[in-house]
């Protein structure tokens, strides 16, 4: 039971002066994975049936291995944002919820970091 | 935190009958939720088999004519039967609305009537909306300019400038579309709500007010206004055909435009 007063306990710790920084980022990225998503269904349609040759042949490309790079960052960074936005709707708990959202943010970074490894790794080295 | 079931002391049970008085031939069901904190036990819901031929048209019509006529106990807030007031707002049939603006012809044949949802319940139909004045005062609702008025007391506004402040006037603050939302349900305790929102939209867009800034700076918070996510639930329950979904949507725009 608590005696603080009704306004007291709306207004709480105040304002957090932060959010819309993340709302931004999290249309951005949604934005620039439409055409990103668009190209790489076509460019799966587009390698379908060819051999690994081939596929290390465009992936050898600078602009497919950008593009796929770009596809994999912002894709993770979006997850990130994303998941945040669920944990902060749905877990109360503020420990809980701060645990989540280290976990998830170090999850898609280390993610994203071994991906473009990845992806360099195969481009370079063929 | 999303609660999926109901706690033990909170699930209904089924309540008392009130059959149909004598010699009524044209009767319809109304099911209503009733809880009283002082009996200690679940609420539950009665039915009540109402004469419509002795009833006006309205849900609040049937509600005023059981508690006058059938079942004195039924506690409701009333007072303006024309959708001015707000008070009477309920969940008729599973939507938020205002039961003097809801014509019962429009109902199921069992009419459910239950209290705006997810709010802590004083009796019967009436919830407990003093968290929701808490966060309305909290938006500061009221004029605030460091300029003084002119000589004759009037702050002057241009027709267009007026024109903004259209679809954010007219709310009656009854809460139908802060309870209809599922993000108000999970973290009401900081979410501002649509209806609160909309209010503070309508501050923020009055020419006459010089604390645009601050009451963006207010806003700004991951919980208070970005747990909004535009799911229009607010839009659908508005009794009073407002858009507190939009309004929020020009808050957040506001944000963006002061970045840059």
């Amino acid at each position: 039971m608590s005696l603080r007063s009704a306004l007291g306990h709306a207004r709480g710790l105040g304002a957090a002066k932060e959010g819309v920084h993340h709302w931004w980022l999290q249309r951005l990225t949604a934005i620039a994975l439409i055409p990103l998503t668009l190209w790489l269904v076509a460019s799966i349609i587009g390698l379908s049936g060819t051999g690994y040759e081939e596929f290390l042949f465009w992936f050898g490309k600078p602009i497919n291995s950008t593009l796929m790079i770009l596809f994999l960052g912002v894709g993770f960074h979006h997850a990130q944002l994303g998941m945040q936005v669920v944990y902060e709707d749905y877990i109360s708990s503020h420990g809980t919820r701060t645990a989540m959202t280290i976990l998830t943010k170090f999850a898609c970074y280390g993610l994203a970091t071994l991906s473009i490894v990845s992806i360099l790794t195969v481009a370079f080295k063929g | 935190m999303v609660e999926l079931f109901l706690p033990k002391n909170s699930q209904v049970k089924k309540g008392k009958a009130h059959p149909k008085p004598e010699g009524a031939s044209n009767t319809r069901a109304f099911s209503v939720y009733r809880y009283d904190p002082d009996a200690g036990n679940n609420p539950s819901v009665d039915t009540y088999d109402v004469d419509m031929d002795s009833c006006g048209p309205m849900v609040l019509d049937a509600l005023l004519k059981i508690k006058d006529e059938m079942d004195s106990t039924l506690t409701l807030r009333r007072s303006c039967r024309e959708g001015i007031c707000g008070s009477c707002a309920m969940n008729v049939d599973g939507r938020n609305t205002l039961a003097c603006l809801k014509p019962i012809a429009e109902c199921n044949d069992d009419v459910k009537i239950y209290p705006l949802p997810h709010l802590p319940v004083i009796k019967d139909l009436v919830p407990d909306v003093d968290h929701i004045y808490a966060q309305l005062t909290s938006i500061e609702p009221w004029i605030k300019a460091d300029t003084p008025p002119p000589p004759n007391g009037e702050r002057k506004q241009s027709p267009e400038e007026r024109t903004k402040l259209d679809g954010l006037w007219e709310c009656i603050l009854c809460f139908c579309c802060t309870t209809s939302c599922p993000s108000y349900w999970w973290n009401g305790d900081r979410y501002l709500g649509p209806a609160v929102l909309l209010q503070a939209a309508r501050w923020i867009n009055d020419s006459r007010d010089g604390a645009t800034g601050e009451r963006l700076d207010e806003l700004e918070d991951p919980f208070r206004l970005y747990r909004c996510h535009t799911i229009m639930n607010c839009t659908n329950a508005c009794p009073k055909g407002l858009n507190p979904a939009k309004a929020i949507a020009d808050i957040k725009s506001k944000m963006m435009e002061r970045l840059g």
